[in-house]
């Protein structure tokens, strides 16, 4: 059976399709969740060095895989928006903003936690760290420019330039950042992660997975709100359901 | 119209905006003393003592640097969008990319460039060594440019908004971290005893980088924020 794709790029179509995927999403998320918090707090052993502290890596790690890998997915959607003069993905570009934004957050605010009991210190300047707080100002750069223009086609774009160069940019930060670390008081600390435990792997992938979905949900549903938001003149929003009653 | 060559294009925008500089000196030497005095109340916010100071310098007149930078982007643009100049800009049948790297030049002339020759005396305030003094200004010959270009990307993108300032500052300083970082890594290269040329090297990519790509990103900013 063949799909037409690009049905799916216009908003009148999208959020009806939006609307039916969010429950499945929703409903598998959680319950992948329910099992990686299992496996991490009941399955998984003790670490031989940090005892329970490490357990919060099976929700520091996801969230900060997902913040970095939904810049990009965000700076491709505004790159879409702004090559195809697509509306759809530039609203899903500022859809996932805020999400990402969130997760950069959670990441620095569990490593913070974890980095207390471990180093001694709420805050190291260690390179992965800084860089991403340094993805943190760049979401909050994108929002705050989306936020402050008016007209919503030239907040599209000029975002989606904003996101675009900064995703060029991404890579030489990341890897000024680690130089600049290693200048000045070389390698604190590095993961050896092939000597992981089977559980504690299982539960970080199932996390993982957990996370991107509930990012997944998130998305889909702010982008029918602006969606909503958007069109709200036209007449098939005004002949929904959930906007007549 | 005649369509003029890029050189003379570059060298005509330079030489108009250098001229429109100069008759608000003003604003030139405001950016400037910002700079003196950010860099002077380091020294008073953390104490005297020369030995930690010397170590601070190289950051505190990047970080200084920076901030001037910044102070001046909103200008960049403003002046030509609220007289309706840059709309004929636009309009003009020459390279925009190339009109933007002149009013980029010109920035940096007048913002960068008198950065680069104050430093010397600051750098002497701070107790730096001469060849320390030296390399800094060289970081900061080839730093300052990137700053002006990638800053007038988002000065471009902000072009009229309401507290377009501060917002630019938002966009831009993430962005200039790499500059930075190379420009006082070179330094403390310097002082302890380590070669810089892999960090002039790579500021000096950066620059390439920048001088290729910013102009025309720019222009499409630009483009964006005119529709």
């Amino acid at each position: 059976m063949a799909i037409n794709w690009f049905k799916y790029s216009a908003p009148t179509t999208f959020y009806p399709l939006a609307g039916k995927l969010i429950p499945w999403f929703a409903v598998s998320s959680a319950i992948l969740f329910a099992i990686g918090l299992y496996i991490g707090f009941v399955v998984a052993p003790a670490d031989a060095t940090q005892g329970e502290f490490y357990r919060i890596i099976f929700i520091h790690v996801p969230s900060s895989i997902i913040s970095m890998l939904l810049y990009m997915v965000m700076a491709g959607y505004a790159a879409l928006g702004l090559i195809f003069n697509t509306r759809l993905s530039s609203m899903m570009a500022s859809a996932i903003a805020p999400t990402g934004a969130l997760f950069a957050f959670i990441s620095l605010w569990t490593g913070a936690l974890w980095g207390k009991p471990m180093w001694g210190a709420w805050w190291v300047w260690d390179a992965r760290l800084t860089s991403e707080l340094i993805l943190l100002f760049l979401y909050l750069g994108f929002i705050s420019l989306h936020a402050s223009i008016d007209d919503p086609r030239r907040a599209d774009r000029a975002s989606a330039l904003l996101a675009i160069v900064g995703s060029v940019n991404v890579p030489i930060i990341y890897f000024s950042v680690k130089w600049w670390n290693t200048l000045h008081q070389g390698s604190t600390i590095k993961y050896s992660g092939t000597s992981m435990h089977v559980a504690m792997q299982q539960a970080m992938f199932t996390m993982l997975a957990a996370c991107w979905l509930y990012a997944i949900v998130i998305a889909l549903t702010r982008v029918r709100s602006i969606i909503l938001d958007r069109e709200k003149n036209t007449k098939w929003i005004n002949e929904l359901d959930e906007v007549r009653s | 119209m005649k369509k003029l060559s890029l050189l003379s294009l570059l060298i005509l925008v330079v030489r108009r905006d250098l001229v429109l500089a100069m008759r608000r000196r003003a604003d030139v030497l405001t950016t400037l003393i910002f700079f003196v005095m950010v860099v002077s109340l380091f020294p008073l916010g953390v104490g005297p003592e020369i030995d930690m100071l010397r170590k601070m310098a190289p950051g505190v007149l990047w970080v200084a640097a920076l901030l001037a930078s910044m102070l001046s982007l909103g200008r960049l643009f403003s002046a030509d969008y609220l007289d309706g100049t840059l709309e004929q800009m636009l309009l003009a049948p020459q390279s925009l990319s190339v009109l933007v790297l002149g009013k980029m030049a010109s920035h940096w002339m007048v913002s960068g460039l008198p950065l680069v020759l104050l430093t010397p005396v600051l750098g002497l305030q701070f107790d730096m060594s001469v060849p320390a003094i030296g390399v800094l200004m060289l970081t900061l010959l080839l730093g300052t440019p990137v700053l002006s270009m990638v800053g007038a990307i988002g000065a471009a993108l902000t072009l009229g908004l309401r507290g377009g300032g501060v917002l630019l500052s938002l966009l831009v300083l993430p962005l200039c971290i790499p500059v930075l970082i190379f420009g006082t890594g070179a330094v403390q290269a310097v002082t302890s005893g380590l070669n810089v040329s892999a960090h002039l090297s790579l500021m000096g990519a950066l620059l390439v980088l920048a001088l290729v790509f910013t102009p025309w990103v720019t222009a499409q900013a630009l483009r964006i924020s005119m529709e």
